[in-house]
């Protein structure tokens, strides 16, 4: 019988990696990491999940301890934030460099300076570039469900990447809501043993990630790209067979609500989608066309289905909790950067909002919501980047 | 091994397997040469240890023996040498 725990998000993620039968958990255990390997900890101690703890000394070495692991032929998993990732950075690259299907959780805060803890995208998408896929949650089921998810995606050969399951701090992390987990028997059949493209081996010793010249270079550089854009068609189906197998399904790549007729998308990620959602149910109520679109799969990003969306609407307005420095936010430019080809393409009105945890609640999307309206009326967005509620 | 001739015979990662100068002869790039006064060595095996490049190998009676054609001459054998029965000389000397 699949049970219901009732609990914090960053505990969930906990409960995801010992569903998942991880046999090597890697982690820095001081501050910025979270109760999510704390609750790990504490399964390995008592007995409840067979895996080896590995204590280090920083992020950066627990990434190390992983790729080890990973490439030594076992399921890896560990648990960062913020800076913690910052510091995880340079193993990041070496990670999907060596095409090791590790997971990991990343509990969105902001960046310091000026020190805040509070949530924001800045930390894990400013990881953007390192070849890892991206996934950005909205309640603490999906956080579940996708850590699942992502083992079997990052595990099938036509990918080999490793993952990144983001999630909002505080508004996730901390929150403690009711999440169905299954049979560990409906687990299995869904998610079989570890496979990865290589594994380490005493009798036949090799060495990897070695030197390549610029000859050989560019063509493993390629055979990322190709790998993402095999997530991106291997995404959506998981999902798909999930839903069947569980009863949780997500849109794949994004979670559309009400987009079908809109004059106008909002699209977000993380848990303002939730937000978004209930300000679509009130502006409908309104008579305003309007849906909701959850970019759920940042990389590899899904431009197709982004134009698709874009087809029969009049304006887009992204929010970003995330601020580009000298540009604008990162769902803006990749919105527009996919829409670029369309001969008849919508409006795109940026807006940053909620940076280091300010509140984005439905009021507030529904606000972006009616400006953007007025703009598509107008047929021109008057400011290209709006930060929402900022002191004048 | 052969060279692929596609992306399709890549592996997913660059891998290397174990062989003898990959690199060509890196005896080549050495300016100062490890000699071993044999009269000295008390066959403690250090320097055979702390070779980084292992191209020091252990003779039948544990005396030590340097592959010349790929030493590059770092001299790490002569500083562990406790009884300083390395010496590191000039190439052209």
């Amino acid at each position: 019988m699949a049970q219901i725990v009732i609990d914090t998000a960053n505990h969930i993620a906990g409960y995801a990696a010992k569903a998942a039968r991880v046999k090597v958990v890697a982690a820095y255990p001081i501050t910025p990491q979270t109760t999510i390997v704390e609750r790990i900890a504490e399964f390995v101690e008592s007995g409840e999940m067979d895996a080896e703890y590995i204590r280090v000394e920083s992020e950066h070495s627990a990434m190390a301890a992983c790729i080890g692991a990973a490439a030594a032929g076992v399921r890896t998993f560990t648990a960062t934030s913020a800076h913690g990732l910052a510091l995880m950075h340079e193993a990041l690259h070496w990670a999907s460099g060596a095409r090791l299907p590790i997971v990991m959780a990343v509990v969105n805060r902001a960046m310091g300076a000026p020190w805040n803890i509070w949530p924001d995208f800045s930390d894990s998408l400013s990881q953007r570039d390192t070849g890892w896929i991206q996934f950005y949650c909205a309640d603490n089921q999906e956080v579940f469900d996708t850590i699942i998810q992502a083992y079997r995606l990052c595990e099938d050969e036509r990918v080999f990447l490793p993952a990144m399951i983001c999630l909002e701090g505080f508004i996730l992390s901390h929150t403690y809501m009711p999440v169905k987990i299954y049979d560990q028997e409906e687990i299995d059949a869904f998610l079989p043993p570890y496979k990865t493209g290589w594994i380490l081996d005493v009798n036949n010793p090799f060495s990897h990630a070695n030197i390549v010249s610029p000859e050989w270079y560019m063509e493993f550089r390629y055979m990322i790209q190709e790998a993402m854009e095999n997530a991106k068609r291997l995404i959506p189906e998981i999902d798909k067979e999930y839903g069947r197998r569980f009863g949780f399904q997500y849109g794949g790549l994004i979670d559309k609500y009400r987009c079908d007729d809109a004059d106008l998308i909002i699209c977000t990620m993380g848990t303002m989608g939730c937000e978004a959602k209930i300000a679509v149910d009130n502006l409908r109520r309104e008579g305003l066309k309007v849906g909701a679109a959850r970019i759920r799969v940042y990389r590899p990003f899904p431009v197709e289905e982004v134009r698709k969306l874009a087809e029969n609407t009049g304006i887009i307005a992204t929010i970003d909790r995330h601020i580009s420095f000298g540009m604008e936010g990162f769902l803006a430019s990749e919105i527009k950067a996919s829409l670029y080809h369309m001969e008849d393409k919508p409006l795109l009105a940026g807006f940053i909002a909620g940076l280091g945890g300010r509140d984005v609640t439905f009021k507030t999307i529904e606000g972006i919501a009616k400006k953007s309206l007025k703009w598509m009326e107008m047929g021109r967005v008057e400011k290209e980047t709006v930060w929402v509620d900022l002191r004048e | 091994m052969t060279v692929p001739k596609s992306r399709r015979d890549m592996p997913l990662t660059p891998i290397s397997y174990p062989t003898l100068g990959s690199m060509g002869k890196t005896g080549s790039w050495r300016t100062f040469r490890p000699v071993i006064d044999y009269s000295k060595c008390t066959k403690c095996t250090l320097c055979w240890v702390y070779c980084p490049d292992a191209v020091i190998t252990r003779r039948e009676d544990d005396s030590p023996e340097i592959d010349y054609d790929y030493c590059k001459g770092c001299g790490i054998c002569a500083n562990e040498c406790p009884v300083k029965a390395i010496t590191m000389q000039r190439e052209e000397e």
